[in-house]
């Protein structure tokens, strides 16, 4: 079957089986590599992307379920050689030993900082109707669906801190 | 996955027409469950028919001052809409307590409904699971139960239900609305809607073939607090042992059954004024220890006592 959609700001026209993934799409057709197959069943995170800005489990989504999708991937965060602030950050906390998590870490954080200034809740969030305050608590329960079998989570956490700037 | 065909279609009739006349056919929502057990498969459709994109994904508020959810609502949307959060934190508390972020932003509120049980030998098919093949025997009665049912299980399944979200509106008195496949509209309470085991724990819920969920109606929140306390292996992104969700004085549990457990003996207990140990005890005097799970009807018994405390305390979360 046939599926349009745009990926990392290009159009992008597949040909592909009723079962491919999109992250099989991502990877095998578009050979955008730096998006990671971990599990392949939605419990790692190494293969997060954001979906019209949204991050969700590229392996667990069909590619015929995202006609019109704008796809973003660790490959079209940086502007050029300039590096997303995101990217930067965990270069310069150290915030990775092996670097297989390291895509799916970053696609998340990028989105997860946009849902907390959105106002969504997460369960380490004590007050529903109030802002959002970004604490440590918050940041890990928000990016528990990253898993880092490193164990580099005090150094993503400073990354993360580092471009959210201070609770408020 | 075995090869299936896929189809978009364009609105709500047409895509109950479309399972009715294509044996075999699934509706595809967000596809977080579903397309996990295809992979294994341990769920091999013929032919899904996407649903993600019909327009069933608002928030309306209804004229008794509830809320009427659209069934493609994702739970994201659900837990982050300002109505939900403040008229009902229990239901915020407890579609955020469940899977991961990822997950919840495509998950949606139909198909939370429809999720299958995480039962290790549900997903083992090297294993026996009536569930998955009615009569093979069920595995987990002599193998790892630790988790599994503690209330209306039988013989042939002891599994659970995964659902977070489903025991929040089963404590709010939520009701589903479904089109049939016959284009027929109708409404059963969330907690009617999934069935008890029995001797056929392959038929999960009181859905027809076909039959599809529209929407969630919410009633107008009650007075009273609202909790949901779920406790678990790890400290986030984990199934639960237990969880229980309190409405005022209304209590539904999840973890102990196959379906979300509203407790109507510990309400009725409680609306007789009885002491709230001894309320909790009522509704647990049903539960049977199966293997090592024995430990939830304790476990389930102090977190609903502290759920209560608070509820009773007036508190809304």
């Amino acid at each position: 079957m046939h599926t349009n959609l745009t990926v990392n700001g290009q159009a992008v026209a597949l040909d592909h089986d009723t079962r491919t993934t999109l992250l099989d799409a991502l990877r095998e057709s578009l050979d955008l590599k730096g998006t990671k197959k971990g599990c392949d069943h939605g419990q790692c995170g190494a293969c997060t992307v954001l979906v019209n800005g949204v991050r969700i489990n590229a392996c667990l989504s069909l590619v015929a379920m995202h006609q019109d999708d704008d796809v973003v991937t660790i490959e079209g965060l940086a502007s050029g050689d300039v590096l997303h602030p995101m990217q930067q950050a965990f270069l310069t906390q150290d915030a990775l030993q092996c670097g297989y998590c390291t895509p799916g870490q970053i696609c998340s954080a990028v989105a997860m900082l946009r849902e907390a200034a959105e106002g969504q809740p997460s369960q380490a969030t004590e007050d529903l109707t109030a802002r959002i305050s970004l604490t440590d608590a918050e940041i890990r329960e928000r990016m528990s669906g990253n898993i880092c079998r490193c164990s580099a989570y005090p150094q993503i956490l400073a990354a993360i801190r580092s471009v959210a700037g201070d609770a408020a | 996955m075995k090869p299936f065909t896929y189809e978009r279609p364009k609105d709500v009739a047409a895509a109950v027409k479309a399972i009715r006349t294509s044996p075999g056919a699934k509706f595809l929502a967000g596809g977080t469950n579903l397309l996990d057990l295809m992979k294994v498969e341990i769920e091999a459709p013929s032919h899904l028919v996407d649903i993600g994109r019909l327009p069933l994904a608002n928030i309306e508020t209804t004229r008794d001052g509830g809320l009427r959810i659209g069934a493609m609502t994702t739970n994201t949307q659900v837990a982050s809409d300002p109505r939900v959060r403040s008229l009902y934190p229990v239901l915020a508390q407890a579609i955020v307590s469940g899977g991961s972020a990822q997950l919840r932003n495509k998950a949606t509120t139909g198909g939370n409904l429809m999720q299958r049980t995480r039962c290790a030998y549900f997903y083992d098919t090297a294993k026996p699971c009536n569930k998955r093949q009615p009569g093979s025997g069920c595995a987990a009665l002599g193998g790892l139960n630790r988790n599994s049912a503690i209330l209306g299980a039988s013989e042939a399944c002891i599994a659970t239900s995964p659902s977070d979200m489903g025991v929040a509106l089963a404590a709010l008195d939520a009701r589903i609305e479904t089109l049939t496949a016959e284009g027929v509209t109708r409404s059963l309470a969330v907690a009617d809607l999934h069935r008890l085991p029995g001797d056929t724990p392959e038929l999960e819920t009181e859905l027809k073939t076909g039959e599809l969920i529209t929407c969630v109606v919410i009633p107008a929140a009650p007075t009273g607090g609202q909790v949901y306390r779920k406790v678990r292996d790890r400290a986030s992104y984990a199934g639960g042992l237990v969880s229980v969700a309190a409405v005022g004085n209304r209590v539904a549990w999840g973890g102990v059954a196959l379906k979300p457990w509203r407790a109507e003996k510990t309400e009725a207990a409680l609306a007789a004024g009885v002491p709230i140990p001894e309320a909790v005890a009522a509704e647990l005097a049903a539960a049977e220890a199966r293997g090592k799970n024995g430990f939830k009807i304790a476990l389930v018994g102090r977190l609903t006592a502290a759920a209560l405390d608070e509820t009773f305390a007036g508190r809304r979360a």
